[in-house]
């Protein structure tokens, strides 16, 4: 039996990371722990890191466990199941001093995995699966679910809660539900007769997650269409937007089928590419259908020409990002937050649009929701840029919550009563004074109908090539968007409020900020921080910018994209903003965060003390 | 009112698209015109006022259709595209919309040049056709009729701006067909392309011009009047009970057989021949798109929220899947 360093114990508060081989079935082995573990009480976190294939080739998959409710990623590993033996030397460096090594120990690697300063635990096993269980796939399977087992009695996770959640994927299958019972017991009963357990790094019951789901920012998206009451989506397939839209067709078919007919109340069109894909969208939303496409960076590089139709030619259009690492097809499986700039000002000419920029699953359900009626009162393209991280990985979230009084805002589209009553219909005019016209479907009057398009036209919807008419619908067009700031949703502010010193940050970086900010507060340093999710920015962006001396701008892309488009688009003096970024690809953490603010008020110390009023 | 050039063939189409919708008595707001870029994509500016109109970008009309479509089956949509739109920048788009036979009548007006652009070839200009400025094309062309054959089209014609009396029954045949709806209408362009050495100029379409079919569109409200004796014509029902007649020329064609017209329809091309009437057509067939997704018969835009929206109660049971 080998000797474990003794450390003092860590409960709760520690990060697994699993080294497989893709195609092999350890996702399920890996989402079974987590999930035992988030039954327990205790919030967890979970990154996928995969390759851009099917089979074959190595993918990481780590699990934070974090009593404090930490959403990012942390930045060191405490414990490696090293099931991949392409990467042992690797995954064995990424061990945290002090820390866990657990591998298959059939075929002793021992030099390989020499490193003194971890503690390694050899479990045989291969030699196990294959001495109970029968057939090549079997074994490759059940193999994962053993490793599940020995996790199990080393952290301490609850058996019965684990027994409980193989009942409910195989409550169907009895089969399936004993040979995974079986191998779960062999991992386990290993340790237990061979190894001292558990570890002091473990878990214990705790009281955090009631009322919490786990999902994904992508079904959470999908889901948010079903409610905002889409009807078309269209779509062309690509990583990591593409379980978007399985999570809409899955959630129609469950809820938008008539049982007795079989008819559905939606349509789902697979494009030929995302020229297509957006272009459908158009064509329903045009037509009075809310309508949308899940994208990632190539598709919106494709979609640009029509977008700037939908712009001049005011369509409503709402268009998921699921932000990958770019440029060009770059790594399709890593995150980003890159495409900021091409969404803000996609296609040519002087266009600008609205983009929202959840956080997590759970605003990427309300966001959903939100983009139809903004895209519809606004009668203009919509981007919700989520990303890989927030898209794909599984975050701890607040139930999800509707309120059914709920209607759905469709903006300004006139009934045939209302176009009676009309003397004449323009389609392009300002009735209102808030830059934003009337319209009308087909197939509502003859008094309705207008001609849309792309090419100059004055504000009775007539072609012109004459500069003064064109500059009126073009001048609308801006007012419309300092509408538009109006309506968006309002940034969300954390601290004290009076610091000198802020961060103003987007999206999926806030579990890392927030986390920053108690390590700094620990340090006793104070800092503002508000994160901004939608642009065009309003009044609480511009007096945040004023109010602080120094602001760090937290994001996830090499050029500082949302820094260049607060310098593009605010009052903000240039020099006042200094750029956090991360772009290797893997979800930012809050340490490199913590470093750069430490080390940039090392230098300026006078900052952190003089608030600006 | 029309911008294009005096005399230009499509705006012989224009009127055939109009007598067509008087014919069938379509209300203006039953109907939804679209068209990508280009003279021919102009036209649906210059017609039945009382309807929507949308004019997409270059090629991509048929992305524009596929999504209007989807959200309100129960208009009728007309496309109107050129050579150029369809055939090159918007090959794509063709392609996929007849692949996924939406409910449409797509008029490709066909002249063999860039006219807005001053005269070049598109990829309908036959092999060896001169340009105005003397350039002679040297790549082959791509036949819209065999192509949407090739894709299963349901319903595919070809006729010319010129001929009215062929044209006329053939675009209200080609509205009411439940499914994808292609004619090719031979439209020479005066400007650019009707000069000798153009195998696209009215001379010479006129020389080489066969009718294969002649197509008689009977609404389904009226008795049904044959002109033509037994033997000679064979009488196609629509989905809607409305029927087209078909005057068999030659007494070998069958236009319900989709194989035996391909290679009817490429002989005669050999021969520099067009071959004008209705080509192809399939009422059996079932591949609508909205027949596939089994849509609900109410358009989609008009389902009621409550309808859509699954409720909270739902939403409280679904989280239990998530814990």
């Amino acid at each position: 039996m080998p000797s474990l360093t003794v450390e003092a114990s860590r409960i709760n508060d520690f990060v697994v990371k699993f080294a497989n081989v893709n195609g092999t079935g350890s996702a399920s082995a890996n989402s079974l722990i987590m999930k035992a573990i988030f039954r327990m009480g205790i919030p967890v976190a979970g990154k996928n890191y995969f390759p851009s294939n099917i089979q074959g080739l190595p993918t990481w998959y780590e699990i934070r466990v974090t009593r404090d409710g930490y959403a990012a990623r942390a930045s060191h590993v405490d414990i490696m199941v090293a099931m991949n033996a392409e990467t042992y030397s690797k995954d064995v460096r990424e061990v945290k001093s002090g820390g866990y090594l657990i591998y298959d120990s059939t075929w002793p690697r021992s030099a390989l995995l020499q490193r003194g300063d971890i503690n390694v635990i050899p479990v045989p096993l291969a030699r196990l699966v294959n001495e109970n269980f029968d057939g090549v796939r079997n074994r490759i399977l059940l193999k994962n679910i053993a490793y599940a087992g020995v996790l199990a009695a080393l952290l301490d996770v609850d058996l019965d809660v684990i027994s409980g959640l193989l009942n409910e994927s195989y409550a169907k299958k009895p089969k399936l539900l004993d040979s995974n019972t079986r191998a779960l017991r062999l991992g386990y009963d290993y340790v237990k007769a061979n190894l001292s357990s558990p570890l002091p790094l473990r878990v214990e019951h705790m009281d955090k997650t009631r009322g919490h789901i786990m999902i994904d920012g992508n079904t959470a998206a999908g889901l948010g269409c079903v409610y905002a009451g889409a009807t078309v989506g269209a779509w062309y397939p690509i990583t990591p937007s593409t379980s978007l839209m399985d999570a809409f067709k899955g959630f129609c078919e469950r809820y938008r089928v008539d049982a007795e007919t079989g008819e559905r109340n939606f349509a789902i069109l697979q494009a030929e590419d995302e020229l297509a894909a957006i272009g459908m969208v158009l064509g329903a939303s045009w037509n009075g259908a809310r309508a949308f496409t899940p994208t990632s960076g190539p598709g919106i590089s494709l979609m640009n020409e029509f977008v700037g139709l939908a712009y001049y030619a005011e369509v409503p259009a709402v268009i998921f990002d699921v932000q990958r690492v770019g440029p060009s097809t770059g790594m399709p499986t890593r995150t980003q937050q890159s495409d900021i700039l091409i969404c803000a000002y996609a296609s040519h000419g002087d266009t600008r649009h609205v983009l929202l920029f959840p956080a997590n699953p759970e605003e990427c359900f309300y966001m959903a929701v939100q983009a139809f009626d903004l895209a519809e009162r606004l009668q203009t393209p919509v981007f919700v840029l989520s990303d890989l991280d927030i898209g794909m990985n599984d975050w701890m979230c607040p139930d999800l919550k509707w309120d059914d009084s709920y209607r759905p805002d469709r903006g300004k589209v006139l009934s045939q009563e209302e176009l009676a009553g009309l003397e004449k219909f323009y389609r392009y005019v300002d009735r209102d004074d808030d830059a934003i016209p009337y319209r009308t479907l087909p197939g509502t009057s003859q008094k309705g109908a207008y001609f849309t398009r792309g090419s100059g036209h004055n504000q009775f919807g007539g072609y012109t090539e004459d500069s003064a008419e064109y500059q009126v619908v073009l001048d609308r067009l801006r007012r419309k968007f300092t509408t538009a700031s109006r309506y968006v949703p309002k940034p969300v502010a954390m601290g004290k409020g009076g610091s000198a010193v802020g961060i103003i940050s987007i999206g999926s970086c806030d579990g890392a900020i927030r986390e920053a900010l108690d390590v700094l507060s620990q340090q006793k340093i104070d800092v503002d921080y508000l994160r901004v999710r939608a642009f065009p920015f309003n009044t609480d962006v511009e007096a945040f910018l004023k109010c602080h001396a120094t602001i760090f701008v937290v994001e996830q892309n090499r050029d500082a994209q949302l820094k260049s488009l607060l310098i593009l688009e605010t009052a903000v003096e240039k020099s006042k903003l200094l750029s956090i970024l991360s772009y290797s690809g893997l979800p930012i953490s809050a340490q490199p965060i913590v470093d750069e603010i430490r080390a940039k008020l090392a230098e300026a110390p006078r900052l952190s003390a003089v608030p600006v009023k | 009112m029309s911008t294009l050039c005096a005399g230009c063939g499509h705006d012989s189409v224009t009127a055939a698209v109009v007598e067509a919708c008087w014919g069938l008595s379509l209300q203006p707001e039953q109907l939804v015109k679209l068209s990508g870029i280009g003279c021919s994509s102009k036209t649906t500016a210059y017609f039945v006022s009382g309807s929507h109109g949308f004019n997409a970008v270059h090629g991509r009309m048929p992305s524009i259709a596929s999504g209007a479509n989807a959200a309100n089956r129960s208009l009728t949509y007309v496309g109107v595209s050129g050579d150029g739109d369809s055939l090159s920048i918007g090959i794509g788009q063709l392609v996929h919309v007849i692949r996924r036979n939406v409910n449409m009548l797509y008029l490709i007006e066909n002249n063999g040049v860039y006219g807005l652009t001053k005269g070049q070839f598109s990829a309908s200009a036959d092999i060896g056709t001169k340009a105005k400025r003397g350039d002679v094309n040297a790549s082959p062309p791509i036949d819209p009729v065999l192509l949407a054959l090739s894709l299963g089209a349901t319903f595919v014609a070809r006729s010319f701006s010129g001929d009215k009396a062929q044209l006329v029954p053939l675009i209200q045949a080609g509205m009411r067909h439940n499914g994808f709806a292609l004619i090719d209408v031979l439209s020479p362009c005066v400007t650019f392309n009707d000069h000798e050495g153009s195998t696209k100029s009215y001379g010479f379409t006129r020389e080489h011009y066969q009718a294969v079919t002649e197509a008689d569109f009977v609404p389904h409200a009226e008795e049904i009047s044959v002109d033509y004796p037994a033997g000679e014509s064979i009488p196609v029902s629509l989905h809607d009970g409305s029927r087209v007649l078909l005057r068999k020329l030659d007494p070998a064609y069958d236009p319900t057989d989709r194989s035996a017209a391909y290679s009817y329809i490429e002989n005669k091309l050999k021969q520099n021949e067009y071959v004008t009437g209705l080509i192809h057509i399939d009422e059996r067939d079932s591949t609508e798109f909205h027949n596939v997704n089994k849509t609900a018969k109410v358009p989609l835009n008009r389902v009621p929220f409550e309808q859509l929206s699954p409720g909270s109660a739902a939403l409280d049971k679904l989280m239990a899947r998530y814990r």
